[in-house]
């Protein structure tokens, strides 16, 4: 447990020191570099809970896909050595982040963190996995989910199964809501007559 | 158990030590054989240039990027959060039957479309 304890600090200071760069420092491009730092760090957390395919994805989307976004969209709207313009958003940017917090405080406060007994460690630590792949209990029974191999193979597969199985409509229907982004990013991105 | 299941990460501590310790001993290195005298410390402007693959350098690196980068940006988005779908296909692959194939055949062929419309519409080409 102490390693993890370790890389959970390290990746705490990581994170908050990133966040904190991200807010103080004037340069908005810099800011973007940081906040993907702070993208990997939340992967990290990912990782350390057990939670493979979250991180995962918390790497393809908010470090890969969010983070370029941020990025090209300040270097193509505006002269980056102009550095920041002055905007009278302060207020509103200490009061939402501030409700934010609280709701976030209350919510951790008020949340019944029992214990889980030494015995249900493994299967506890399973089903929080589950909570995105979602495997049957006989299934993981079956495997032996007690061992870290069964551990590692019971990680996708219950989401694998529900894309191909129950939910293999509404699967195909976001390729098309992906299609339609992707033509409709196009079509406007697209200079006029181009 | 779960240290069993931790140690994996193991491999890729190695991997991120090795990863920072390589560059990082690089720098060391060429500092300590400037210290002691191996390496000769002469700076002149043209040693100084920025490298651009031997092409010299026109103004700073802060411009305004030409905006058709971003439809490449949108492309390169859209297939990102394919990766995600095909990411719990494909650890299950063996596992699966030819009806799975299919499906990730629809869903891949669908966002093709919009790679051909992309590419129809000439997105993709930098000469007009």
């Amino acid at each position: 447990m102490l390693f993890q304890d370790i890389i959970f600090w390290v990746l705490a200071v990581t994170a908050i020191g990133a966040a904190l760069g991200v807010v103080l420092i004037r340069d908005l491009f810099r800011s973007a570099l940081l906040l993907a730092v702070v993208f990997v760090a939340v992967a990290g957390f990912f990782a350390l809970l057990s939670a493979e395919f979250l991180a995962v994805v918390q790497v393809l989307i908010y470090v890969g896909a969010i983070s370029i976004l941020f990025i090209f969209a300040i270097m193509l709207t505006r002269n980056v050595r102009e550095g920041n313009l002055p905007n009278r958003l302060q207020l509103p940017a200490v009061l939402f982040p501030a409700l934010l917090l609280a709701a976030l405080v209350v919510a951790v406060v008020s949340s019944d963190w029992r214990p889980i007994p030494e015995e249900e460690l493994g299967r506890a630590q399973l089903t929080q996995t589950q909570a995105v792949n979602i495997v049957a209990e006989e299934t993981l029974a079956a495997e032996g989910f007690s061992t870290a191999a069964a551990l590692e193979n019971a990680q996708q597969a219950g989401l694998a199964d529900l894309l191909i199985g129950a939910f293999v409509l509404p699967f195909e229907a976001v390729s098309l809501l992906l299609l339609a982004a992707l033509i409709g990013g196009l079509a406007l991105a697209r200079s006029r007559g181009g | 158990m779960l240290e069993d299941y931790f140690r994996q990460y193991g491999l890729i501590a190695i991997l991120a030590l090795v990863a920072v310790a390589v560059p990082t001993s690089m720098l060391a290195f060429s500092w300590l054989a400037s210290r002691v005298g191996i390496r000769p410390a002469n700076p002149t402007p043209v040693k100084l240039e920025t490298y651009e693959c031997g092409v010299e350098t026109i103004g700073g690196a802060w411009n305004r990027f030409n905006f058709r980068y971003y439809l490449y940006a949108i492309l390169f988005v859209i297939f990102d959060v394919e990766v995600v779908f095909l990411y719990p296909w494909a650890t299950k692959f063996i596992r699966l039957e030819l009806f799975a194939l299919i499906e990730m055949g629809v869903f891949v062929a669908i966002l093709l479309v919009g790679w051909a419309y992309a590419w129809r519409k000439r997105d993709l080409e930098w000469g007009s």
